[in-house]
């Protein structure tokens, strides 16, 4: 898998990376960021800062479809309480990148690979 | 006090989404469900809403710093909704068990990848 690939060999492998992110999203309910992160440094070799910044890019189309299918279709979604605890969060995610951008970057994979192993944990253990 | 928690595990969670490029939502879900008492079905719906918010938020930071690709983000998440209508497919065709240890061997597989990765480049 190597990270000069052809304008159309680029374009299937995010594809596949989209595809992959949806799949695992439409299964379990996490997010995509989980295999979009990895792959983007696996299939394309981006640096960690630049992988996690374009897969929050990502997260935001992936959860807009999500969220508008859930909250439109089935009526799911507390709007209050998530807009209210996504005061917190929102303060958390500054706080976050901010870090990151103070950190090697090879931290972020051994963080990475942390969360990767936890979530692996969770789903045996369910 | 719960209410409380779930602030603080939220403020974790967007802390994680910032720090590895990940939604939250692994932290966020466990937050509305055991603390605020939503079912699994409108945590999780719930948690897609903060996850919009948190991905917004954080990606317009990494653009800040330099760290967005704009493009290939648009093209892999204008791509997912087919994985979803896959994963929905899957779902209904195969035990959920063995797609859970299928994601575990994943994640696991990856977590090795990048670790052994980051050890040669360290």
């Amino acid at each position: 898998m190597s990270a000069s690939a052809s304008p159309d060999h680029a374009l299937l492998k995010l594809a596949a990376i989209g595809t992959v992110a949806g799949i695992f999203s439409g299964l379990f309910g996490v997010g995509g960021g989980t295999v979009i992160v990895p792959l983007l440094i696996f299939w394309f070799g981006y640096g960690e800062r630049l992988a996690t910044g374009t897969s929050l890019a990502a997260i935001v189309i992936i959860g807009l479809i999500g969220a508008l299918a859930q909250g439109g279709v089935y009526g799911n979604v507390h709007v209050a309480t998530g807009l209210l605890l996504s005061i917190p969060a929102a303060v958390g995610v500054v706080l976050g990148t901010a870090i990151q951008q103070r950190i090697p970057q090879v931290a972020v994979s051994y963080l990475f690979a942390l969360l990767l192993v936890a979530i692996a944990v969770e789903l045996i253990l369910s | 006090m719960n209410e409380f928690i779930a602030v603080l595990i939220c403020l974790a969670g967007g802390m994680t989404g910032g720090l590895v490029g990940v939604g939250g939502g692994v932290l966020f879900v466990p937050a509305l469900t055991v603390f605020i008492g939503l079912s699994q079905v409108e945590g999780e719906s719930t948690s897609l809403l903060m996850i919009v918010v948190v991905a917004i938020v954080g990606a317009y930071r990494q653009q800040g710093y330099g760290n967005v690709r704009v493009r290939e983000a648009l093209i892999i998440g204008a791509l997912s909704p087919l994985g979803v209508l896959v994963g929905v497919a899957l779902a209904n065709h195969l035990s959920e068990r063995a797609l859970q240890l299928a994601f575990a061997a994943l994640a696991l597989f990856m977590a090795a990848q990048l670790v052994r990765r980051a050890r040669a480049a360290a």
